[in-house]
C-alpha cells in the first residue's frame, strides 16, 4: 500500500500503527464516491417504483445500472461499516459487550452487503430467471 | 492541622454544567442518528435485492410492504435522514480540506445542511408524487 505519511511524520516517527493516514483518506475517499452514487441511486427508487416484476428485472440487468448498483452497495456497506464501528467504539465500554457488537457488525454488514451483490448480478446475468 | 489522607475539597470547572444547545451540537449528533438509520436502509436495500433475485412472488410481497403507508413513512424517514447524512458529511469533508472552521461558517453550514435535506426531501417525494411512484 502506497504511504500517505508526510515525510516530517515519518521522520518524526509519530503515530500508533503507522498506517493512520490511509485508513483516514480511504474512509474520505469512500464517502465521496457515495455523493454522486447514492444521488444516482435516489433516482434510480424512483424509477424503480413506478415499475413491476419484469421492469425492475430489466432495469438492474442494464450493464450501467448493474455496476452502479454493485459499487454502491458495495461502497455503502464498507462506510456503514466503518461508521457503525465508530459509533459503537465511542459508546460501549465494556471489552466484551464492545468486541460482541464489533463483530456482529462486521457480519451484518459482510453478509447483508454480500447477499445484496449476489442477488444484483444473478439477476443481472440470468435476467430474472429463477 | 489538616489530615493528610482525606483530600480538600477541589474547586469544580463550571464548564461541564454551564452550556447551552447550539446548532452545530444538533448537527453533530444528527449526523450520527442518521447514519444509524440508514444503517438500516442499508439492509432494506439487500431486502430489495434478495427478494428481486428470489422472484415475481417475493419481489410482489416487498413491493407489498414498501408501499405500504408504514412502509412510506419508513421510506420518508429514509429520504430526511439520507439528504441530512449527505449535506452533513459534505459539511464534514469542507472541515477536513481546512476551511469553514470559524463559529460563524460552522453554524451557517448546520443550517445550509438542515435546508438542503429539506428542500431535496420535498422535492424527490414531490418527484415520486409526480411520476406515479407512489
Amino acid at each position: 500500500m502506497a504511504s500517505y505519511r508526510t515525510p516530517l511524520g515519518r521522520a518524526r516517527g509519530l503515530g500508533s500503527a503507522k498506517h493512520g493516514a490511509v485508513d483516514w483518506l480511504s474512509e474520505r475517499f469512500a464517502a465521496l464516491a457515495l455523493v454522486p452514487l447514492t444521488l444516482w441511486a435516489v433516482f434510480g427508487v424512483l424509477r424503480l417504483a413506478t415499475l413491476d416484476y419484469l421492469g425492475a428485472v430489466q432495469w438492474v440487468a442494464h450493464p450501467l445500472n448493474a455496476t452502479l448498483l454493485v459499487l454502491t452497495v458495495a461502497v455503502s456497506f464498507w462506510h456503514m461499516h466503518r461508521g457503525m464501528r465508530v459509533v459503537v467504539e465511542d459508546y460501549i465500554h465494556k471489552n466484551m459487550s464492545k468486541l460482541g457488537l464489533l463483530l456482529l457488525n462486521f457480519l451484518v454488514c459482510g453478509l447483508a452487503g454480500a447477499l445484496a451483490v449476489f442477488s444484483i448480478l444473478k439477476v443481472a446475468f440470468s435476467g430474472g430467471a429463477y | 492541622m489538616s489530615d493528610a489522607r482525606v483530600p480538600r475539597e477541589r474547586p469544580l470547572s463550571p464548564h461541564l454544567t454551564v452550556w447551552r444547545w447550539h446548532i452545530t451540537m444538533a448537527a453533530s449528533i444528527l449526523h450520527r442518528v442518521t447514519g444509524v438509520g440508514l444503517y438500516l436502509g442499508a439492509l432494506i436495500v439487500a431486502w430489495w435485492a434478495v427478494s428481486l433475485a428470489a422472484g415475481p412472488e417475493a419481489y410482489d410481497q416487498f413491493r407489498g410492504l414498501i408501499g405500504s403507508p408504514l412502509g412510506k413513512f419508513v421510506l420518508f424517514g429514509m429520504t430526511v435522514s439520507f439528504f441530512y447524512h449527505l449535506a452533513s458529511g459534505i459539511r464534514h469533508s469542507v472541515w477536513d480540506l481546512g476551511h469553514g472552521l470559524t463559529i460563524k461558517s460552522a453554524n451557517a453550514l448546520a443550517v445550509a445542511s438542515f435546508a438542503f435535506a429539506i428542500a431535496a426531501t420535498v422535492a424527490v417525494w414531490f418527484i415520486a408524487f409526480t411520476t406515479g411512484a407512489l
